[in-house]
């Protein structure tokens, strides 16, 4: 890690590089950024904005349950949570006749309260609103190192899968006329987005974490014509606004996370009127 | 074995593979969705599945593609040596539902349908050219590098058509365009079905809903309402008893 900080030091002689809670916060900008721009491409596909919003609100039942159980380790226990979680969603909305948004609404804001519930019963919720809004700058080596295995798993996963995937999501009767089982890849997705979002509602926190994921996809979108350039745009759309916002959050002691989703915000109306004016 | 008795006479093809469909059921908790669907069909024909709306004739064909649980079973053997094959099976559905506005080219959604190369890096040289080549067969090669919501319907088709001939399949399974494609389009893809079965040898299973199309290009007919009510050349299902009650009897 010292190295890593070293390096750092040289490429960067900057003001705001000299503490190493910024070292930190920018590693796990840079690591973060493209894992969700990456995973929030095929959520835009296949209109699942609010199964990923969805896992983010289970977090907090997530640690509530931990809790209870006696976790001493809290990652853990919100990781095993939100892959069972998004495997029972990903369940109940293949098996019932009901709109898939009507059934994640309902067991994000069941698995919401009842986090809260569990949390507060002894009258100790203020410790735990961190999780609401995430404190990039409290993040550790150790996390930063968690976060690192995470984006290699997720390259790995998308070298592998994502043909299959995109595949699967265009029309599933077809995939699996190819031998793609569109079912199975769908649970191995969801637990992915669910990991990746436990590890990192921390310091991004529950009400911010769905627009990390939603917007870069959604900017790109407007204007991309291929796969490539999609990913591509997707991935800058991330890192240069993740950036900025750390270092414009520095200057103006402002929260970091909501500084950079209004970033990201304002690069989505400024693809969107690109889009309109292009028409392409 | 009794399979070389019960082989119709096939006007095409070597006629010398034969698909069998036994006693398939489906079910979805006590609802009966399908019983008792048994029928042959043969390498070179062309069958076209007809019956009112919510006869089953999708259900079927995804208990075909192993995509639902189902009673029953498929069987592809070669009549010659009696040998029981891997049956391949090519499925064009009947609409692609895509926003106008998905970054996906048709390059994109050909490779993630025949290749492991992930379409997110790279775009593979060797298999661009190679989609282009299967493009060419049905003259969708310009539509390559656009993107797939942007197609006209008939040009979705012939893509469509590209993806399941690559690799050649045994069975190829219609479902025939309802919307966003006019009479001519229509038309062309049953002269499309026509070509590739006359050109591949292959057995067609068509989803049908246009019964003059039916009546000029179908070998076999088979009309279905949960299970199959009758089978045979077109003439016999059109003159069935069955037939007029579901379809009216003036137009056939």
């Amino acid at each position: 890690m010292e190295l890593i900080y070293d390096i750092m030091d040289k490429l960067m002689p900057f003001e705001f590089m000299k503490y190493t809670f910024m070292k930190n916060s920018f590693l796990a900008i840079l690591i973060a950024t493209p894992i969700f721009a990456i995973l929030g491409t095929m959520v835009v596909n296949k209109k699942m904005a609010f199964f990923s919003d969805a896992i983010g609100h289970s977090a907090l039942c997530g640690i509530a349950v931990g809790t209870v159980f006696g976790f001493t380790d809290r990652s853990l226990s919100m990781v095993i949570f939100a892959v069972i979680f998004s495997m029972l969603l990903n369940y109940v909305k293949d098996r019932t006749t009901y709109g898939a948004d009507t059934i994640i609404s309902v067991f994000a804001s069941v698995a919401m309260s009842l986090g809260l519930v569990l949390l507060s019963a002894g009258g100790s919720f203020n410790k735990y609103t961190s999780y609401l809004v995430g404190d990039i700058l409290s993040i550790t080596a150790d996390e930063i190192a968690f976060l690192a295995v995470c984006f290699v798993l997720v390259i790995i996963f998308w070298l592998l899968a994502y043909n299959k995937l995109s595949a699967a999501s265009i029309n599933r009767t077809l995939a699996k006329s190819k031998g793609i089982n569109g079912q199975v890849l769908d649970y191995l997705y969801s637990a992915f987005i669910a990991v990746v979002i436990m590890f990192s509602i921390r310091w991004i926190g529950v009400l911010l974490i769905n627009s990390l994921i939603i917007l870069p996809a959604a900017s790109s979108r407007n204007i991309s014509y291929n796969t490539r350039q999609y990913h591509l745009f997707s991935v800058l759309i991330s890192l240069v606004p993740g950036i900025a916002g750390l270092i414009i959050s520095y200057y103006t002691s402002t929260p970091t996370g909501p500084v950079i989703v209004l970033l990201l915000g304002s690069i989505f109306f400024v693809t969107f009127v690109i889009h309109s004016l292009v028409k392409k | 074995m009794n399979e070389e008795k019960e082989m119709p006479p096939v006007k095409n093809g070597c006629g010398h593979h034969c698909i069998k469909i036994n006693n398939i059921g489906v079910s979805f908790g006590s609802e009966v969705i399908l019983e008792d669907v048994s029928l042959h069909m043969h390498c070179g024909s062309l069958t076209a599945l007809i019956g009112p709306n919510g006869a089953g004739k999708t259900t079927l064909i995804r208990a075909l593609l192993g995509e639902i649980k189902h009673s029953g079973s498929f069987v592809f053997r070669d009549l010659k040596t009696n040998e029981k094959l891997d049956m391949k099976v090519g499925y064009v559905p009947q609409k692609l539902d895509v926003e106008r506005e998905l970054p996906m080219t048709v390059y994109d959604l050909f490779a993630s349908f025949i290749s492991n190369t992930p379409v997110w890096l790279h775009k593979s040289k060797k298999l661009y050219n190679r989609i282009y080549e299967q493009l060419k067969i049905f003259s969708a090669e310009d539509c390559i590098d656009r993107q797939i919501g942007k197609l006209s319907g008939g040009q979705l088709q012939r893509v469509l058509l590209s993806i399941a001939i690559t690799p050649i399949p045994d069975l190829l399974i219609l479902d025939e365009p309802v919307s966003g494609i006019d009479d001519n389009g229509v038309r062309e893809f049953y002269r499309l079905a026509g070509e590739i079965k006359e050109k591949y040898d292959l057995a067609i299973l068509l989803v049908s809903h246009d019964l003059d199309m039916v009546k000029k290009y179908a070998d076999k007919v088979v009309l279905m309402d949960r299970g199959i009510l009758c089978q045979g050349t077109p003439d016999e299902v059109f003159a069935d008893r069955n037939f007029t009650q579901i379809f009216g009897g003036g137009e056939a």
